[in-house]
């Protein structure tokens, strides 16, 4: 099984509030904001606003979208891009949910000793 | 121990607009004389035109009739001119020798018609334009006779020449420019307008220059001679070339005064106990000839009159209008264009409508229309107040109802017209302030809307669309009014209605509301969820469920974030006073925590930026102070003086007032951030001035002033009443801070509230109806009563501790996928 195939538990849904997020920090830097949507989805996109690296955790989520907190970007949480007539993209990771665990990609969550074991 | 004198010289409209300022600032604060040289009450100047044109009488236009004067106590000296200043002795003498001594002399005497120095301009039949003796003269002249030439096609002459034409007489009017109102129109407007009135069977004869009035055997006046022409007979001749501003009183009395009455931005002259107001002050070298500036200095010079010194004129940009029954036209600013400026132009020759923008340096500095006039104020307003226009370029010439709100089809213009938008220039009153008179109060005339808030009770030219507000507001019921600006794109409903839903409805949470008032999108967005979760908290307090996710971020954090991610932290020092205790475990945090920078703010308090997230709730813990909400939409600062404790000016105990004020009024969530300040005398330290509430101690109590803003636009607040005791000071306050909570829209400060309702209405809310005012105060402390700090009482404030805790990717369980 390859490294990119191995998924790791972060947090449990109810961790993250209904729209809402939470913030992962990486041992490497570059957190990770982890939302959560009215209707349940869960997304998860690098914390840094693709205008001035607003966090972008910190927003108001709607809809599939956030508001980022410094100049009100609005940053599609699907696909991390910004929506007209704003443009750039925030850094996407995939998620899944695992019997109500959010698991990310070992891989991006940087340390690879976690995805050997 | 004796009033101070007030004397006022002139009674024209100008220093009876500062009269009426003033008795409503100060009433009875002295005993005044007015000086009047016309034998009349105070009347409306400008409405003299509709009474030569025979759409109105004389009494129709009298402002303030003599039981005005005898109900404020003021002894009106009509039919007296003043004919010296005894500046020494602090007296005027009168034509009839009667004298006036004065504490304070306010000058506005006007001005005189310009009368060129040409054979004959004395012979009997040969008028001025200026009053109502003057217009009584036309009158007559035209049942007796028929043929009139107007000297001067100007707005004066067009206003007189159409009257002259409409009571019967043959016009011509001799003009020397190229076009008509070559000072207010170019020459394409000039040409359209000159179209028009010779549609009514006025002649004109342009570029041409007056050399005599020739008399005839009778002696009156029979021919004008014009260089290069045949003279013109005429039995009136009317000499409207302009005006000079009337100054040999002010000037034999040793006043500096070159073209007008020199002033500052006080209004005040160089002797200090006299002020001069109106068209004879020359202001920072500009001489004024139009209502709208003139009422602009009548209110500072008022301010200053009645001892609160803080208003400031500082000049006025004026806009053009001429009232011809039946002919738009606007100008306003520099319209003619040149080097430097673009043009915009719009001509349809054949509808007559014809408009020209002129924008330098991406401002719009100039504005012309004929034909079509609709979005004058609109223009006057982006010129006044000099925004980039860039961005609303392409659809500037099509006026603000083309602007964004696309989708609400058949709508008037004032429909559309935004709350704050400008719709009586003479008077500077708002879309907003009108809709609220009417409603509340319920209008349903012209005559009560000018009754009640003076709009279109001036020049009338703004008459037209005060009754297309009326119509829009009062008309039919409710849901038939045109559509009012959304709240934003997940719904059609304003935020009146959403207001007016939630209270009607009784809707306690954001679901519910959304869901009954049918929003288009489920979850609404980033601009209606924090406005949705204001209105409903503060309708239903103790029973709305306050929802953290729909508040932004500095609201959920309970700290000001920073441009790097990081938050602020400011914790409350009551009336910005502190301890050395305090000040020890300030400086502890900020070393334990490594707080980057401490700074002390612009609102007497400390900050300390650069916090951490995860430090915040330690930090608080530690400061063991209670939130600043430097971060909220709600009560932040109270700013006070020292005060009679220890200064020796302090009339009052200002530090005790404004802590009592913050205890009493913190953790008051409002439509937007709310500043205070207490300052324990006149000389202002607090700067009261331009705050939210403002409170300033005098001899005999407290003046509570409201809606000053220090922001984006400096407004400095108007003042609500005056009380005796800390206690009045307590429930005024907060009475009028609750009617905002309850009245005001999301994100809107106390200064547009207010601007929006008028201060009338909240004059009566807080101040005149005592059983609402103590209604409004128990309902603030009744919202208030418990209200948890966020800082230290975080489950019952809602707030999510989670956040403060990051998730680290180290500490989590593997699953396999
Ligand atoms: C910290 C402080 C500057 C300082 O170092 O002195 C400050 C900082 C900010 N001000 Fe201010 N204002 C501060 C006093 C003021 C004052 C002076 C005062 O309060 O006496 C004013 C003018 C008075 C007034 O509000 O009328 C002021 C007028 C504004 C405005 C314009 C508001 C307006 O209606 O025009 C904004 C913009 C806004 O609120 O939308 C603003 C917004 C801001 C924001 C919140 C901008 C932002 O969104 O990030 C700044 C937050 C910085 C932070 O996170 O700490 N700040 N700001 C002051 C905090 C005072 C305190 O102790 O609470
Ligand atoms: C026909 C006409 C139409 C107008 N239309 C408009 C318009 O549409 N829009 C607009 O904005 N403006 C218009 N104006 C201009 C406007 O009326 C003036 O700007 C305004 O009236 C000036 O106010 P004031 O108080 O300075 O002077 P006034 O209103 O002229 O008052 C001065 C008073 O002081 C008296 N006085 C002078 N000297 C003495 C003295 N020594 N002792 C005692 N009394 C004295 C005078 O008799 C006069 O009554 C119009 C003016 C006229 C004449
Ligand atoms: S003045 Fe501008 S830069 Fe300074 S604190 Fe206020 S908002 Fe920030
Ligand atoms: S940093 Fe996100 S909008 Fe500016």
């Amino acid at each position: 099984m390859s490294t990119a195939e191995h998924w790791q538990g972060v947090c449990s849904v109810d961790d993250v509030p209904l729209r809402g997020a939470r913030v992962l920090a990486r041992p490497a830097g570059g957190d990770i904001a982890i939302f959560r949507t009215a209707a349940g989805g869960v997304f998860a996109l690098l914390d840094r606003c693709p205008h001035k690296g607003g966090p972008l955790s910190q927003g108001i989520v709607h809809g599939e979208t956030v508001a980022c907190p410094l100049h009100n970007w609005q940053i599609g949480l699907g696909d991390g891009r910004a929506q007209a007539p704003d443009t750039g993209c925030a850094a996407r990771f995939a998620v899944r949910v695992v019997d109500g665990q959010v698991c990310l990609r070992a891989a991006d969550l940087g340390g690879d000793g976690a995805a050997a074991a | 121990m004796s009033k101070p004198r007030l004397v006022v010289v002139g009674n024209g409209m100008a220093g009876i607009r500062t009269l009426e300022e003033l008795l409503r600032l100060a009433p009875g604060k002295y005993e005044v004389t007015v000086f009047g040289a016309e034998p009349r009450p105070n009347y409306n100047r400008i409405l003299l035109s509709p009474v030569l044109a025979g759409e109105q009488d004389f009494d129709a236009i009298v402002l303030n009739g003599y039981d005005w004067y005898r109900e404020h106590g003021v002894t009106l000296r009509a039919g007296v001119r003043v004919t010296r200043i005894d500046r020494a002795r602090r007296r005027v003498i009168g034509a009839d020798g009667s004298e006036a001594p004065y504490d304070r002399l306010l000058l506005a005497t006007g001005s005189d018609p310009f009368l060129p120095d040409i054979p004959g301009i004395r012979l009997p039949g040969v008028l001025a334009y200026r009053d109502i003796a003057d217009t009584e003269a036309m009158i007559e002249a035209a049942r007796a006779h028929r043929r009139a030439v107007v000297i001067g096609g100007g707005l004066l002459g067009l206003e007189a020449a159409n009257g002259l034409a409409a009571r019967g007489m043959q016009v011509t009017v001799v003009h020397l420019a190229d076009w008509l109102m070559e000072r207010q129109l170019d020459a394409a407007a000039g040409a359209l307008l000159r179209q028009s009135l010779e549609a009514r069977g006025i002649a004109f004869l342009t570029g041409a220059a007056t050399e005599a009035l020739v008399p005839g055997e009778s002696g009156r006046v029979a021919a004008v001679r014009v260089r290069g022409m045949d003279p013109i007979p005429a039995d009136l001749v009317v000499v409207a070339v302009g005006i000079r501003p009337s100054v040999a009183l002010a000037r034999d009395a040793g006043l500096p005064a070159e073209r007008g009455i020199r002033v500052d931005d006080t209004l005040q002259t160089f002797d200090p106990r006299i002020y001069a107001v109106g068209e004879c002050v020359s202001h920072r070298g500009v001489v004024y000839g139009l209502v709208a500036p003139l009422f602009e200095m009548a209110r500072v010079c008022a301010n200053h009159l009645a001892g609160h010194g803080i208003a400031r004129y500082t000049g006025s940009v004026t806009s053009t209008r001429l009232k011809v029954t039946g002919i738009d036209l606007f100008s306003a600013g520099d319209f003619m264009g040149g080097a430097g400026k673009e043009e915009i132009t719009l001509a349809d020759p054949v509808g007559g409508v014809y408009k020209k923008l002129v924008i330098r340096d991406d401002r719009l500095v100039g504005a012309c229309l004929y034909g079509d006039t609709a979005d004058g104020a609109w223009y006057f307003r982006l010129l006044r107040e000099a925004r980039p226009v860039g961005e609303i370029r392409d659809a500037l010439m099509f006026g603000e109802t083309n602007l964004g709100d696309t989708g609400h089809q058949g709508q008037s213009r004032a429909a559309a017209m935004a709350d704050d938008a400008e719709v009586c220039g003479c008077n500077g009153v708002c879309k907003g302030t009108i809709v609220a008179a009417i409603k509340a109060q319920g209008l349903f005339t012209l005559e009560d809307v000018r009754r009640h808030t003076k709009a279109s009770a001036s020049c009338g030219s703004c008459t037209g669309l005060v009754e297309q507000i009326l119509m829009a507001t009062a008309g039919g019921d409710y849901s038939a009014a045109p559509a009012q600006k959304a709240m934003c794109g997940c719904t059609e409903r304003s935020h009146e209605e959403v207001r007016r839903a939630i209270r009607a409805q009784r809707l306690l949470s954001i679901p519910e509301a959304m869901a009954f008032l049918e929003w288009q999108r489920p979850d609404g967005c980033a601009t209606c969820r924090p406005a949705l979760n204001y209105y409903l908290i503060s309708t239903w307090p103790k029973e709305a469920v306050d929802d953290p996710q729909s508040r932004y971020i500095n609201e959920r954090a309970h700290a000001n974030i920073q441009k790097d991610g990081s938050f602020s932290v400011i914790p409350r020092m009551w009336g910005g006073e502190t301890t050395p205790a305090e000040l020890r475990r300030i400086a502890d945090v900020a070393e334990k925590y490594a707080i980057r920078t401490v700074k002390v703010t612009g609102g007497q308090r400390i900050d300390l930026l650069g916090a951490r997230k995860a430090d915040l709730p330690a930090i608080w813990r530690d400061l063991a102070m209670p939130s600043g909400h430097a971060y909220a939409k709600a009560l932040r600062t109270v700013k006070t003086c020292v005060g009679s404790e220890w200064c020796r000016f302090g009339t009052q105990d200002s530090t005790d007032m404004g802590k009592r004020l913050e205890r009493a009024l913190w953790r008051m969530y409002a439509p937007h951030k709310v500043k205070l300040a207490v300052s324990g005398c006149p000389r202002n330290c607090a700067e009261a001035g331009i705050k939210d509430v403002g409170v300033i101690g005098v001899d005999s109590g407290w003046e509570i002033y409201v809606a000053g803003n220090g922001g984006i636009k400096t407004e400095v607040a108007q003042i609500l009443c005056k009380v005796r005791t800390a206690a009045e000071v307590l429930e005024t306050a907060g009475a009028f801070l609750q009617l905002y909570r309850e009245e005001g829209w999301y994100l809107e400060r106390t200064v547009h509230y207010v601007a929006r309702v008028g201060l009338e209405h909240v004059k009566r809310r807080v101040i005149e109806e005592g059983e609402s005012r103590a209604a409004l105060w128990q309902r603030l402390q009744f919202a208030l009563d418990g209200e948890p700090d966020p800082w230290h009482e975080a489950p019952a404030a809602r707030v999510d501790l989670r956040q403060f805790a990051p998730l680290a990717a180290a500490e989590v369980a593997d699953v396999d996928g």
